[in-house]
């Protein structure tokens, strides 16, 4: 069967050079490479799933402090950066589609703009740490936090608590803004290269995977805004 | 238009999915619409609900992003859903069952 498919495709056109001697078709390659990276991101499920578990947990045994230090999270920000993700990951669609067009300008092109929404995003994350500083949010020596429980005002939050908060707010958004930075650095190899034409449509598996992995960072922050934003606004 | 004569001709795997810039712009919107609603209905107070209908809303979108950016709706590898599939199973195994650890202890 391998070689009756060999056989088809062979005779009739070039070889494409980007078909590497142990895959019988292109289409074999691209779909080996294509599960590869599902298969990462699978474990990447794990790993962010890991941190989603411990705030769970933490939030159902310390629940009322938590409804506090979320509260303390400015809306805004969070909503903003989910809405520059979600334009990063249509600028990536349409990168990915200017490669498989054979559009060596307009790849370049997206794939920079996908960087300058994720520098974006960085900025306001940025923003949003210097803030914490500011107010002592951040876990350490210096955190300090005054609060009262969410609808009891003669309850007192335990600092120590809310410092469990934060300490998750900043594991979960730091890992994630590690990888927006991840892929930001991988967009901007990928659009030199792009750039120089390495790209086409017979060979774009880079961009497909990149992209894979954007928008699943994506898909953290979709889910990383409502639990550590919304959900606690009211109680 | 001529999207498709192009595929044909460069395109060496002929089954590849091109998304076409309507339906990519269509799906943008849609995930940006979800996103206003689920923070303001943060600013309406209903209660338990409040958690139901924002983890809805980021499941839909996740959805959206997952079938149509991640072009899974239309690949031809049918592993990918298998991958897709455990990860998800595995994720609810590990909180399923740290929370029915953590919710039925008697410490405090």
């Amino acid at each position: 069967m391998a070689t009756n498919e060999a056989a088809a495709i062979v005779p009739h056109e070039e070889p494409n050079p980007a078909l590497l001697h142990h895959f019988v078709t292109e289409e074999q390659q691209k779909n080996a490479a294509s599960l590869g990276m599902w298969l990462f991101l699978a474990q990447e499920v794990m790993f962010f799933g890991g941190m989603f578990c411990a705030y769970l947990v933490y939030r159902y045994k310390y629940f009322g402090d938590f409804g506090s230090a979320s509260q303390t999270l400015n809306i805004w920000y969070g909503a903003i950066n989910t809405a520059v993700l979600l334009c990063s990951s249509l600028t990536v669609v349409l990168a990915v589609r200017a490669a498989q067009l054979n559009k060596r300008k307009a790849l370049t092109m997206w794939l920079v703009f996908t960087i300058l929404l994720g520098l974006v995003f960085l900025g306001v994350k940025g923003i949003e740490y210097k803030e914490k500083f500011e107010n002592h949010h951040v876990p350490g020596p210096s955190f300090a936090y005054h609060g009262t429980v969410p609808s009891h005002p003669d309850q007192q939050v335990n600092p120590r608590h809310a410092e469990i908060y934060f300490s998750l707010y900043f594991a979960m958004t730091g890992m994630h803004a590690l990888h927006m930075i991840i892929g930001v650095g991988l967009f901007g190899t990928l659009a030199v290269w792009a750039w120089r034409g390495k790209y086409s449509a017979n060979y774009y598996t880079p961009i497909e995977n990149a992209g894979l992995y954007w928008h699943f960072v994506d898909i953290v922050w979709i889910y990383l805004f409502p639990l550590l934003y919304l959900i606690d606004r009211h109680r | 238009m001529t999207e498709h004569s192009n595929a044909s001709q460069n395109t060496a795997t002929p089954h590849e999915h091109i998304s076409s810039i309507g339906s990519s712009v269509a799906i943008w919107i849609v995930l940006l619409i979800c996103t206003a609603l689920t923070a303001g209905v943060a600013f309406i107070d209903l209660g338990p609900l409040n958690t139901i209908v924002a983890l809805t809303i980021a499941t839909f979108k996740a959805i959206l992003v997952v079938l149509f950016f991640m072009h899974v709706k239309y690949t031809h590898e049918k592993l990918t859903g298998l991958v897709i599939v455990s990860a998800i199973f595995f994720l609810f195994l590990l909180l399923t069952l740290s929370m029915a650890d953590y919710t039925t202890r008697l410490w405090h």
